[in-house]
């Protein structure tokens, strides 16, 4: 049976850049999807757009595609990645100068925009999902909103005949359905298909969160060689079923409770999980083994896709500070406790307006949550203060009365560290589909 | 009493300031089990304080895993909260420590 083999080669803007050349040096894949857009990473990236117009594409895309580009080319593997973030035309441009540096003439790139709709919803009656109030409600304090496009635009370009599609906001399984469509011709309607596709980019987006990464657990889980953790591969037929695999040699494992995992990862109701190509869904999915660092993927199906897109709005919320020091040794629980109970008080005495205050010890309860913790005090403990203001100097005196607690707080706190910052917060709204126009535009090196 | 970790994995999943935590059967056994005592009141009750919404649970038996999404569980949202771990990664490790009844079908030959 013809099968397509497509690679993922990041799970994240930050990720490692190795698993991605593995896979196109070793992984006999066809096309390679880059995931880099988190929810909040395109909003920063329209900050970064309106201090430099021709920025605002992700950082890492120059160092990607230099790592990749020339085996790509020699290969004919295809890549399509969001990697253009708030500004895709100027990461197509970045990536023609790129493979031209490379003597890669003739490379054709294709930029998907329209996801940007923020002309759109400022203006209209756009009510937010999360909370109340509308878009328009948010004011000034708005930075991007950008609708989570398809798989269709991404088709229009492989079928024009790009070998690197690079997109803003799209859905992250839609950088994998998409070639899947191309390749099969799987018609946009077939609800049963786009489910299935949908199944497998769900797998893939995360990238090493599907062989062994956010899993190992030693003494329960354990993976081997995670600092070469390879990144995974599936291999799909035209009916939708795929086998997860990873480049032979790589680390980590791909197996049944990996797949497991991410299948059920950002999951709600495994019957709908709502996407712009289709409603999807994931409760009759079957994993088997299939061999070594194989699993077969079967069944998954959908239903017909919503008629309204999700957005993710961008804006500035607030200013946090934040401050943490450690103490050691018998009693330094105590101690810890005592200097929350000093920078509360501080920050009450010198008026520092907060909307929201947290006390943390971490090593004891700070990210430790259910039943208090009932086991022998820790040999140390590190205390964090952090508070939300309305105003940056106010968030600035959070993490100095934390720092403060060198010379007047209790015996023996060290390694003070403080930070202020702005919030740029993300909230959603939703859009009708005829409102978001997609286009492409081309760039050949 | 045994742990939850002792018959179960889990991950930790997160949108806006909605957690979701799987929790996956070592051996599909062991999934009737599982529904039977990690029930979404169980698993609301155990964050207490931290889940300011409702529990939902859905049933996957071909997988042999149960998915909970646990509404309002980020202290208002991953790019909000003052949270450490504003991503609520580490619930799923919390979950682990759930106390359940040592399963008397184990001790049979």
């Amino acid at each position: 049976m013809q099968t397509v083999r497509i690679g993922s080669g990041a799970g994240y803007a930050g990720d490692r850049i190795e698993p991605a050349v593995e896979l196109v040096e070793r992984g006999d894949i066809a096309y390679l999807g880059f995931e880099c857009l988190a929810e909040r990473t395109i909003a920063l990236a329209q900050q970064a757009r309106l201090a430099d117009p021709e920025g605002g594409f992700d950082p890492l895309l120059e160092a990607r595609m230099r790592a990749v580009l020339p085996a790509c080319a020699c290969k004919h593997i295809r890549v399509i990645t969001n990697m253009g973030a708030a500004n895709p035309i100027g990461a197509a441009r970045a990536t023609a100068r790129i493979a031209r540096e490379l003597g890669l003439a003739g490379l054709r790139i294709a930029a998907v925009t329209g996801d940007d709709v923020l002309a759109a919803v400022q203006a209209g009656d756009f009510p937010l999902l999360e909370r109340e109030g509308t878009v328009a409600g948010l004011g000034e304090a708005v930075i991007s909103a950008n609708a989570y496009l398809g798989a269709a635009p991404i088709v229009a370009a492989l079928r024009g005949g790009a070998d690197v599609v690079i997109t803003g906001r799209v859905a992250d399984p839609a950088l994998f359905l998409a070639p899947l469509v191309h390749e099969f011709g799987w018609a946009e309607d077939d609800w049963e298909l786009m489910g299935k596709g949908t199944v497998v980019g769900h797998l893939l987006e995360c990238a090493g969160q599907i062989t062994g990464g956010y899993f190992a657990d030693p003494g329960h889980k354990d993976v081997a060689d995670l600092a070469r953790l390879g990144f995974p591969l599936a291999e799909v037929a035209a009916d939708g079923s795929a086998v997860i695999t990873k480049a032979v040699g790589s680390g980590g494992q791909v197996s049944l409770p990996s797949c497991k995992e991410q299948l059920l990862y950002e999951l709600h109701d495994p019957t709908r999980y709502l996407q712009p190509d289709v409603v999807a869904d994931f409760s009759s999915v079957r994993l088997r083994p299939d061999g070594a660092d194989r699993v077969a993927v079967s069944g998954g199906g959908g239903t017909e896709r919503p008629e309204t897109l999700k957005v993710s709005v961008g804006y500035l919320d607030s200013f946090v500070g934040e401050g943490q020091i450690s103490y050691a040794g018998p009693g330094a629980l105590a101690r810890g406790r005592l200097a929350l109970d000093i920078v509360r008080e501080r920050l009450r005495l010198t008026g520092v307006r907060t909307s929201e205050l947290r006390f943390d010890v971490i090593g004891w309860d700070a990210v430790h949550r259910g039943p208090a913790p009932d086991g022998p005090e820790p040999p140390e403990v590190r205390i964090r203060v952090a508070g939300r203001t309305e105003t940056m100097a106010e968030a600035v005196r959070i993490g100095n009365e934390v720092e403060t607690l060198y010379t007047n707080g209790p015996a023996g706190g060290g390694g003070a560290w403080k930070s202020a910052r702005q919030v740029l917060a993300v909230v959603s709204t939703l859009i009708p589909r005829d409102a978001v126009r997609p286009a492409l535009t081309w760039e050949t090196a | 009493m045994m742990k939850l970790r002792d018959l179960a994995h889990a991950r930790t999943g997160d949108k806006g300031n909605t957690s979701n935590i799987s929790v996956i059967a070592h051996d599909p056994g062991d999934f009737a089990f599982l529904c039977e005592h990690v029930t979404a009141d169980r698993v609301r009750a155990h964050f207490a304080g931290t889940v300011l919404g409702a529990v939902e649970r859905y049933e996957l038996p071909g997988l042999g895993a149960l998915n909970f999404v646990l509404h309002e569980a980020l202290g208002g949202g991953v790019t909000r909260s003052l949270s450490l771990d504003a991503h609520g990664k580490s619930l799923s490790g919390c979950l682990l420590e759930l106390e359940l009844p040592d399963p008397q079908r184990r001790s049979g030959p």
